[in-house]
């Protein structure tokens, strides 16, 4: 087969996969020649993947949820309600910042296991139980935060976690102006990608399975080291990797291999698939719904947690709306509605896209409720293209 | 002789990949009830869905000619339009609506634009009288049996005037009484003018019902028979179906070697809260190493819950009683203690709680016992491919990869990927549910051999099937359960249809 038949098979076979990507590459192209420049600055895209935050990990929790058919609206209220709970911990109780963090985190847990409660042993929809939630977290924002307003939170640790960046090597003369511990993180990610690959690659050989072609291969490497390489010199171009950018990474990393590699994730994939048929297979759908609820509550007290560090304090108005953006991000990211299918990667992508069209617009002096409606319109476009792509396949 | 109502031409319809319809011709005559045989994957369900014009026309070559017209249906309504109804076996019934709303969804009658509901009543009524099904029109669908919706889906179609009445295997979720009825009332509509096209796997029935049979085999028009030229005969027919002769669908055992007790299960009941009843009363049975024992019965009968209750009862009855496997007493709370236990189950309904049908082969394989493909909870990708690879050889699963979607498998297929998943988790006891049912008679054969090979190897099998000659044909001992009851137990060489249907309907 030729090379360009190769290609042409590779991207018709995994069109709705790569459809995301060049998406958000096209939008962001769309800003770049728009804002003369000033969208793909080093500037902006830390400042991007900052705002991006707080509402890519809520989309990967998200992810699962509707993996497993159900939906959390209770997490935009809950994640400001537990950004004000960490506030407190810290100023009113006096607790250290991580101690205060992990209390939050446990919290968000405990909430994600009431909403599985009600879901999974109560048997009530989720939609209800989650919408009673969000009414619930909303009043209990106004509850904590009613004596004393918007609590500004004077600890400088836990402000980082939302500003800060991580720290740079002492300057040696070489590349001044570059971050260049980001450098070399990136280039170890890059390392390690490339060793990951060929060693999948190697495996599959063992098993006499079909590799995709030499020139594939090494296309593919390429692109995706450039695609890593081509972000970090942005980022280090600034000052560095964000200490957010790191938590959203971490988190990120963890979801996709739980979900991609283990028994686990192949059991919540199973539950989302056809609930019966995996309950029947010795899976407990039970217990999958608790710690998909419960891995949604702890993720939103991270989501809490770094907006209450960006803006250094907690206010009255946190988590309004966050939730629906989760969920468009989800599906954006190719997420079907109807369960069982959905990826952690894609959900990020589409919190990005998300986040793009603010930023770019934003930057573009477009008013706000031009945004919502351009916003709608891609959400639109988003699922419908995903809709014909799967008509298509079959 | 009568004039063709029906005839398609030539008709070719391709899929990615496969050719589903080769140049397949098909005439249908007035007045006359027309089976449409072949195996699963034969093409008689796309050949139905291109007249309905579920495929429009453009979809397809060839020429549709349907009461003396060319048409080109470009939908279902299109074809609803000229007289052709359609009844699948999903009924197509809105469970939360009455009797009488259901029959005239879609084409309501109405006074301007308001439904005139005295009206409908008045003619639902009438269509029930037509379909001799005796019930309360204001009935809510959900409370209706399986045999009394087929008889609504028919009101409906014959409420739209419907010339040629297409039904899609009506039969295979009926009981034998229900069934009979059904056939009477066919005949009846013929007697009426109502043209009938039947797909249908029971051959029996078939013989008993057709004026002309059509076979189709792999996308082709094999043959038409005439019943009044005595063309019909059921060697005839498996014959042309699976163009070889299958004199004895139930194979030989080499050794028929009985062992142990491997489960025993003593004064069992069980009562479904849902239901509010109870549904098992003192059921008391056992089950030898390396036999196949029947679980012979009526639908409804308790046979499936029977199973359910064994194998983890993940419906939540409450249970009494006592189970014990090789001896020792166990108590399954969840499908995954019986599994670990060495109990598998493959369901009677695998669409919707066997198979996801939306993953591929190989994960519905490896599903139930991941951590034989999995280091520290990690799956081996590479692994789970090679175990599908096995199983897709070793049972001739007919697919192009183990990484095509189960959805897209046929019947029989789809049943051998259910088979292949509750093998791999090495059971010692394995529970069939209806393991043939809506397959066709090669992949029956296939199913029966392998469970042949399995208990030669000293698996044992508990079978429950609705059709007796498969009861007869493949047990070494036969229960027949009734009304939740055991009713009687019979060794191989004393069981006979007629004892068994004596016992099943012996309340």
């Amino acid at each position: 087969m030729s090379f360009f038949q190769n290609a042409r098979k590779l991207l018709q076979q995994n069109i709705r996969e790569y459809g995301m990507y060049i998406a958000l590459f096209v939008i962001m192209a769309i800003f770049t020649v728009t804002t003369k420049g000033t969208f793909i600055s080093s500037r902006n895209i830390v400042n991007l993947v900052n705002q991006t935050g707080y509402i890519a990990v809520l989309a990967i929790g998200m992810t699962l949820v509707i993996v497993i058919r159900h939906i959390d609206l209770s997490v935009g209220f809950l994640g400001g309600f537990l950004g004000a709970v960490v506030a407190i911990a810290m100023v009113q109780w006096h607790l250290p910042v991580f101690p205060a963090i992990l209390l939050t985190l446990a919290l968000g847990v405990l909430a994600g296991v009431i909403i599985a409660f009600l879901v999974a042993q109560m048997k009530i929809p989720a939609f209800v139980a989650t919408l009673a939630g969000w009414l619930i977290y909303r009043g209990a924002i106004l509850v904590v935060t009613e004596s004393t307003g918007t609590i500004v939170i004077p600890d400088e640790t836990f402000n980082a976690i939302g500003n800060g960046f991580i720290p740079d090597l002492p300057e040696m003369g070489i590349l001044p102006g570059v971050h260049k511990l980001t450098l070399i993180i990136g280039l170890i990610a890059i390392v390690l990608l490339i060793i990951s690959e060929i060693n999948s690659r190697k495996k599959k050989q063992a098993y006499n399975f079909e590799v995709l072609p030499m020139e594939m291969f090494i296309i593919k490497l390429v692109f995706t080291s450039a695609l890593i390489g081509g972000i970090t010199w942005l980022l280090a171009g600034y000052q560095g990797l964000s200490w957010t950018a790191v938590v959203v990474l971490v988190v990120a990393i963890i979801y996709h291999f739980i979900t991609t590699q283990t028994v686990l994730g192949r059991h919540i994939y199973a539950v989302g698939g056809n609930p019966e048929a995996a309950e029947l297979s010795g899976i407990n759908v039970k217990k999958i719904t608790y710690i998909v609820f419960g891995s949604m509550g702890m993720l939103a007290a991270l989501s809490g947690i770094l907006f209450a560090s960006r803006l250094q304090s907690a206010t009255t108005t946190a988590g309004g709306l966050w939730e629906l953006d989760a969920i468009a991000a989800a599906f954006i990211g190719g997420v079907s509605p109807a369960g069982g299918i959905g990826k952690v990667a894609g959900s990020i992508i589409g919190a990005l896209v998300m986040l793009s069209l603010t930023s770019g617009m934003n930057l573009m002096g477009i008013g706000i409720s031009y945004q919502y409606m351009a916003r709608g319109a891609v959400l639109a476009a988003a699922v419908i293209f995903d809709v014909a792509t799967r008509n298509r396949a079959h | 002789m009568s004039n063709p109502i029906l005839e398609m031409k030539n008709i070719t319809k391709e899929f990615p990949g496969v050719k589903a319809l080769n140049n397949v011709s098909f005439q249908v005559k007035e007045h006359e009830i027309h089976c449409l045989v072949g195996e699963n994957g034969a093409g008689k369900s796309t050949l139905m869905k291109v007249l309905s014009g579920v495929y429009p026309h453009g979809e397809y070559t060839g020429e549709i000619v349907f009461d003396g017209k060319v048409q080109s249906f470009r939908g279902i309504s299109d074809s609803e339009k000229t007289g052709v109804a359609i009844i699948y076996q999903e009924l197509a019934l809105v469970p939360e609506m009455t009797v009488y709303e259901n029959i005239f969804l879609g084409h309501e009658i109405k006074n301007g634009s308001i439904i005139d509901w005295n009206e409908t009543i008045k003619r639902a009524g009438e269509m029930l009288k037509k379909v001799k099904l005796n019930v309360n029109l204001a009935e809510k669908v959900r409370d209706l049996g399986v045999g009394k919706r087929q008889l609504v889906e028919i009101a409906k179609a014959l409420s739209k005037d419907v010339k040629l009445l297409i039904l899609d295997e009506p039969t295979a979720a009926l009981n034998e009484d229900d069934s009979e009825n059904l056939l009477d009332l066919l005949r009846d509509l013929k007697n009426h003018g109502v043209t009938c096209v039947l797909i249908s796997h029971k051959l029996k029935e078939v013989i008993k019902i057709a004026d002309t049979v059509t076979v189709l085999r792999d996308g082709q028009t094999i043959c038409t028979l005439d019943a009044q030229k005595g063309e019909v005969s059921e060697t005839a027919l498996i014959k042309h179906m699976v163009g070889r002769e299958i004199n004895n669908i139930y194979p030989k055992r080499e050794t028929r070697k009985v062992g142990e007790v491997i489960l025993n299960v003593e004064n069992w009941n069980a009562y479904d809260p849902n239901l509010g009843r109870s549904i098992l009363k003192d059921v008391n049975f056992h089950v030898n190493k390396g036999e196949i024992v029947g679980l012979a019965g009526l639908m409804g009968s308790g046979r499936t819950e029977l199973a359910l209750s064994i194998f983890g009862n993940p419906a939540g009855y409450y249970i009494s009683g006592e189970l014990s496997m090789l001896g020792s007493k166990k108590r399954f709370k969840h499908p995954e203690d019986a599994i670990n236990a060495g109990v598998a189950y493959v369901t009677e309904d695998r669409k919707g709680n066997g198979l996801i049908l939306i993953q591929d082969v190989k994960q519905n394989i490896t599903l139930a016992n991941l951590k034989e493909i999995a280091t520290r909870s990690i799956v081996n990708d590479n692994a789970e491919v090679k175990v599908a690879n096995e199983y897709k050889s070793s049972l001739n699963i007919k697919t192009p990869s183990v990484e095509q979607k189960v959805s897209n498998l046929s019947g029989g297929n789809q049943q051998k990927v259910s088979v292949g998943k509750w093998l791999f988790v090495k059971p010692s006891l394995l529970i069939l549910d209806e393991p043939t049912r809506g397959i066709d008679v090669g992949a029956k054969y296939e199913i029966y051999t392998i469970m042949t090979k399995l208990v030669e190897q000293g698996l044992s099998i508990i079978m429950i099937s609705s059709e007796l000659p498969e009861i007869l044909g493949m047990s070494d001992r036969v229960y027949v359960v009734s009304a939740g009851k055991i009713a009687g137990e019979l060794a191989i060489r004393d069981a006979t249809q007629e004892k068994i249907m004596q016992l099943a309907t012996n309340y």
